[in-house]
């Protein structure tokens, strides 16, 4: 649960970091939009996180108060935005990502996960569209937009291969039908992202480097920063109501 | 570029996340945020509200009325002059296709680009705050402001547009210094407090100003208008709200929302423009009810509804002279600094070239994409020609 919200909350920091930057007027509605989808869906992961946990911590105890190590998400979101080139790569592979599971876990045994996933297919959907079309623009636009993707693609296809590991969910609950086996997920995904980048002219990068530790804690040199500016505020003021 | 309006189409229609967080602010703030705190009345909002809802009954009650022939179809000058004026004095509106004087055309331009420039600008100190909101409701709520405001500038433009203007020639003179955007954008922010003040304050102003625009003449400008002053009204009411929690709680965060409103307040009065006596383009704009009151009238009607919310807050306006006046029912108050506002717009202000450097980066570093997005369009056309 907590990787799940921790991906939508840090997508969310970083997608909210092209506000007023974006290339064209457009792009800062449909970035924040995407945002603001990706937040949502955190609020409602965390808030039924610290239910579960059942210590009293509510969203913003586990987004303000937790320490890096604590944190749970999958390294990719937590990359710099780069180029809009990175970021459309970073959001076609996460989106896709995020949509498969979503739709698999609609029928997770737990109704309140299956609601939350039930919401967020039909965002989810939308995200996957969005950076489909601008893969193709980009892709099979320009030679110096296809040459900036192709870098994109190197640099952000070793960060996919940890959407797909297993071994940090418990057992249980993937036996109960609580939880989905992220590996079942990479098939799918890669059909979907294979498609959208053969259509753009764009290559499926090799795969060779697999990068890890994202769910169990251990993160790149950014995070740190990440986390500092969005803690900073609420950290500063212990006990305050915003 | 056809194409990326449709993605726009898509953002805006297919947004399940901003209208939500709007419009249940109320139930945010008071749930999640203010610790089950009541919700506060906004004293003076729901009349502003209720104008905007009369403007929009009017346009449509001037769409169904005869409007006497059609403008395009009337011989030429004397009588095209006549009919625009006829149009304007009998409160219809002026529609792309009508004849119109130069100068109406290009005062309309002016005002709307200006406009349309202040809501991207001011996408930029609030945006400065995304980052580091102290709670997600707070950061939720402020990512779809700013993204309205975005919206906001959309449709201004598309305004714009239809007196035959692209909005690339409006960006070119916006980032050459031959087009202006609000003063007040030309302010930092400092603190989290001031992402509050900016919306209890400066879109409270913003307000006052726009709601009689809804009742231009030129028909497109008064429809967005209408469209705007409705989400505007959240827009206050989260600066409002936000405000309010900080007043009530540490001493730290009193201090810092009254810190945010010292700072703010006559920047805010100095949104209205010059006085009267030395307002360049009031009288016209006022004969061709493009403007309806004047700078002063409308300081005044944001004084009186500004006075009374600070007392709810429980914040004091930086103004020792500040107080009611039984006889003419209005609040008295210290005018702004119109020499320091003259300086800001002249280019001066603390934060103009940082703004403008701002915008033009991002529109620099997005030309590629631009670029891109256009030769795929035209290659996209060229295979349906060919297919």
């Amino acid at each position: 649960m907590l990787a799940l919200a921790d991906d939508g909350l840090i997508a969310a920091q970083r997608l909210a970091e092209w506000t007023s930057r974006a290339p064209e007027l457009e792009e800062d509605v449909a970035l924040a939009n995407i945002a603001l989808d990706t937040l949502g869906q955190a609020r409602l992961l965390l808030s039924y996180a610290g239910e579960l946990e059942g210590a009293g911590r509510d969203e913003d105890d586990l987004a303000y108060l937790r320490d890096e190590q604590d944190f749970r998400n999958c390294q990719l979101v937590e990359l710099d935005n780069g180029d809009f080139a990175v970021t459309i790569v970073k959001l076609l592979c996460f989106a896709t990502y995020q949509h498969e599971l979503y739709s698999a876990l609609r029928r997770s045994t737990d109704e309140r996960l299956a609601a939350i996933a039930a919401k967020a297919v039909t965002e989810t959907e939308y995200h996957v569209d969005h950076a489909r079309l601008w893969t193709l623009r980009l892709g099979d636009g320009t030679p110096e937009a296809h040459q900036r993707m192709t870098a994109a693609l190197g640099r952000i296809w070793p960060y996919t291969h940890e959407l797909f590991e297993t071994g940090w969910i418990e057992p249980e609950l993937l036996a109960e039908g609580v939880a989905v086996d992220p590996a079942t997920l990479r098939e799918p995904w890669l059909s979907t992202v294979d498609k959208v980048l053969v259509e753009a002219t764009l290559a499926v990068p090799d795969d060779d480097w697999a990068p890890t530790g994202g769910r169990h804690g251990v993160h790149t040199e950014v995070m740190g920063y990440l986390l500092a500016e969005m803690q900073y505020l609420h950290r500063a003021h212990p006990g305050a109501t915003w | 570029m056809a194409a990326a309006h449709r993605v726009a189409a898509i953002a805006v229609s297919g947004s399940p996340g901003r209208r939500d967080v709007l419009q249940n602010l109320a139930a945010v703030t008071g749930c999640c945020n203010t610790g089950g705190m009541e919700r506060q009345e906004v004293p003076g909002a729901s009349g502003l509200l209720s104008e905007v809802a009369a403007a929009e009954a009017e346009l449509r009650a001037a769409a169904d009325r005869d409007r006497g022939g059609d403008g395009a179809g009337v011989a030429a000058g004397d009588e095209l002059a006549a009919y625009f004026d006829e149009v304007v004095g009998a409160d219809q509106k002026i529609e792309p296709r009508d004849w119109m004087p130069e100068a109406y055309r290009k005062g309309l331009v002016r005002q709307i680009a200006q406009h349309a420039h202040s809501e991207i600008i001011g996408m930029q100190p609030e945006g400065n705050w995304l980052s580091r909101a102290p709670s997600l409701a707070r950061k939720a709520i402020l990512l779809a402001k700013v993204q309205d405001e975005a919206g906001h500038g959309l449709y201004l433009y598309a305004a714009a547009e239809t007196l035959g203007v692209s909005r690339a020639e409006l960006f070119d003179k916006l980032l050459s210094g031959r087009q202006k955007y609000s003063s007040i954008f030309n302010y930092p922010t400092l603190t989290w407090a001031d992402v509050g003040a900016i919306g209890w304050l400066v879109d409270g102003a913003a307000i006052v100003n726009q709601v009689p625009l809804c009742r231009c003449s030129y028909g497109p400008y008064a429809r967005a208008m209408i469209r705007i002053c409705k989400e505007e009204s959240f827009h206050q009411r989260q600066g409002f709200d936000l405000l309010y929690t900080l007043a009530r709680g540490t001493d730290e965060q009193r201090a810092m929302a009254q810190d945010a409103v010292d700072r703010w307040w006559y920047p805010s009065l100095a949104m209205f423009g010059p006085p009267d006596a030395e307002s360049t383009h009031s009288t016209q704009s006022m004969a061709w009810k493009i403007k309806r009151f004047s700078n002063d009238e409308l300081r005044q009607k944001f004084v009186d509804m500004t006075a009374q919310q600070a007392e709810v807050l429980g914040l004091n306006l930086p103004d020792e002279a500040l107080g009611y006046d039984q006889p003419s029912g209005h609040w008295r108050y210290t005018q702004p600094d119109f020499g320091e506002l003259m300086r800001v717009i002249s280019g001066d202000g603390p934060c103009n070239r940082q703004r403008i450097e701002h915008r033009r980066r991002a529109h620099d570093d997005g030309a590629w994409v631009r670029d891109s997005a256009a030769a795929y369009a035209a290659k996209q056309r060229t295979r349906k020609a060919a297919a």
